[in-house]
């Protein structure tokens, strides 16, 4: 699904990342962790284009990222649902709307999608909340809203940057548990959190990998946690 | 500029319009631009059409190069007049000469004394028509010879007075669709200013629509669409008052001159038009450069 070959990347001062490589395979679940400033985000970024690597490589769905043109990256953005850590939404738009986004630019037909939509909203939380616009919502709230928008369109791959940074225990369970249930349907899933004990919840579920940014590098961390 | 794009602009998309929030200021400052660029348009293509009309009939009349007016007591008249053309037809350099009827020459003076005038009871000269052929004739030589023949003529040469004139009109002309190229650019460029400062004002709105899988096209379609039909509207209200303005001028008319015929003739009617969808394709194009180039930095 996405491979990262030798990956190196930097903002324009030191080297943040090198030598990264790894494959998310059709249908993993993967942790990404590390401390705070590793890069975490910067990865993910790197995972569904929003970058371009400086050194190395980067195939999504078996192409190489930088032979896409603008459109062709459009596209493939359908199919990855991106939770931001910072979730963006169209403020001026309530969150119906704005979950209901990616349907809405891909010319898709939302009123068609209209129960879909409501059920989704009902399974994170924000049946009541529909009309509500984004910055009347809670930290949390604001979440939930940007997880059911990664993943309206049912796409192949989930990226998750902190999808629980903001919510309850009780909370972060069940938003696991929505991820649990879509990798369970042949998604691909890739969590970015330094929750560990979220990790340790997730392992009990699904046979999850953990991948730890330390010293710029990407390992796989072991059975310790 | 892809055809999706224009289609998207054109039959609209109404959900990627409300996709980007409403601007109010912008809104209206496109609106006035566009309204205000539209109503100099039109006189300005006024003034062109007017001038190119002038320039044309001066022109024509300085074909009809020269007049020969012929003084003579009445029982004279004629032998004069006779003289007068013989000599001019076998002038080298003079194509045509020809004496103008009572009827014509009554209607040139109409102007000055009115309809009616009677004519025949008036020591009014005899108006000869002299059209200069290619090479002209020789001006002096034909003054001398004239002089001798018929004591009682009097060359009057148009064309010295009238070839500035006939310039002053072409410039006039020129100055004017000048004026009208000048107020497309200009109009291009605010609507470029606008366009930057809506697409800059949203840049989050286009990070989020670029994140969720929105194409180039559509986002850009979201504000060409705007822009497009706020450029519509306001040059279309522009080219009404213009139009109305125009219209309230006095009527074109022969003592007036110049100034009374500024205005639009017949089909020229129908010119102005023109303006408010060619106001809004400049918008469509000056947006669809704009966003594009703010795209092109966004990954
Ligand atoms: N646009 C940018 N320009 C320059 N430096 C940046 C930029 N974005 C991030 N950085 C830097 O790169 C480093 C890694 O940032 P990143 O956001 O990937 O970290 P993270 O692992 O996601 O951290 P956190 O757990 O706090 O979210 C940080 O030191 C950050 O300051
Ligand atoms: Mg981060």
């Amino acid at each position: 699904m996405i491979e990262l070959d030798n990956v190196g990347y930097s903002y324009g001062g030191g080297e943040l990342l090198r030598e990264v490589t790894v494959r998310l395979a059709p249908g993993s679940f993967h942790f990404l962790t590390g401390p705070s400033g590793s890069g975490k985000t910067t990865l993910i970024r790197l995972c569904y284009g929003a970058l371009q690597p400086s050194s190395g490589q980067v195939r999504v769905f078996d192409t190489d990222l930088r032979g896409l043109d603008r459109d062709q990256m459009a596209l493939m953005r359908r199919r990855i649902g991106v939770v931001h850590q910072d979730c963006r939404f169209l403020d001026h738009l309530p969150v119906a709307d704005n979950i209901a986004l990616p349907l809405i630019v891909s010319g898709r037909d939302v009123a068609a999608e209209a129960g879909n939509l409501a059920e989704l909203m009902k399974w994170v939380g924000l049946g009541a909340r529909a009309d509500a616009l984004p910055p009347e919502l809670s930290g949390g709230e604001r979440q939930r809203a940007a997880l059911a928008r990664a993943v309206i369109m049912s796409p192949d791959v989930i990226l998750a940057d902190e999808p629980t940074g903001n919510v309850d225990w009780e909370m972060s369970q069940r938003l696991l548990r929505l991820l649990v249930e879509l990798n369970r349907m042949g998604k691909t899933v890739l969590i970015a959190s330094h929750d560990l004990g979220l990790i340790r919840a997730a392992k009990s579920q699904v046979q999850a990998r953990v991948l730890r940014i330390s010293d710029r590098r990407l390992q796989l961390a072991g059975a310790d946690l | 500029m892809k055809r999706g794009a224009i289609r998207t602009v054109l039959l609209g998309d109404a959900q990627a319009g409300r996709l980007v929030p409403p601007s109010g200021q912008t809104a209206h400052l496109t609106l006035f631009v566009a309204g205000a660029m539209a109503f100099l348009a039109v006189f300005a293509l006024a003034l062109s059409l007017a001038a190119g009309r002038l320039a044309d009939r001066w022109a024509e009349e300085l074909a009809r190069s020269a007049t020969l007016r012929i003084n003579a007591p009445a029982e004279q008249m004629a032998a004069q007049t006779e003289a007068a053309l013989k000599i001019l037809r076998q002038t080298p350099g003079v194509a045509r000469a020809r004496a103008l009827g009572r009827e014509e020459q009554a209607a040139l003076l109409a102007p000055w004394f009115g309809a009616g005038l009677p004519l025949e009871d008036l020591p009014v000269p005899q108006l000869i028509e002299i059209t200069a052929a290619e090479p002209a004739y020789d001006e002096a030589g034909l003054r001398l010879r004239l002089q001798a023949a018929v004591p009682g003529a009097v060359l009057d040469d148009h064309s010295r007075w009238r070839r500035p004139l006939v310039r002053a009109a072409h410039s006039l002309r020129r100055l004017g669709w000048i004026s009208v190229l000048l107020i497309g650019g200009a109009t291009a460029a605010m609507i470029t200013l606008a366009a930057n400062a809506a697409l800059a004002a949203n840049a989050q709105v286009i990070e989020v629509l670029r994140l969720v899988g929105a194409r180039d096209g559509y986002i850009a379609g979201a504000f060409m669409r705007r822009f497009t039909l706020r450029a519509l509207i306001g040059s279309a209200v522009g080219t009404g008052l213009g139009m109305i303005g125009v219209m309230l001028l006095p009527e074109a008319s022969a003592e007036g001159g110049f100034l009374t015929g500024l205005g639009f003739q017949g089909a020229g009617w129908l010119l102005p038009l023109a303006i408010p969808p060619l106001g809004a394709l400049v918008a469509l194009a000056a947006t669809w450069a704009a966003a594009r180039r703010r795209l092109k930095e966004l990954s």
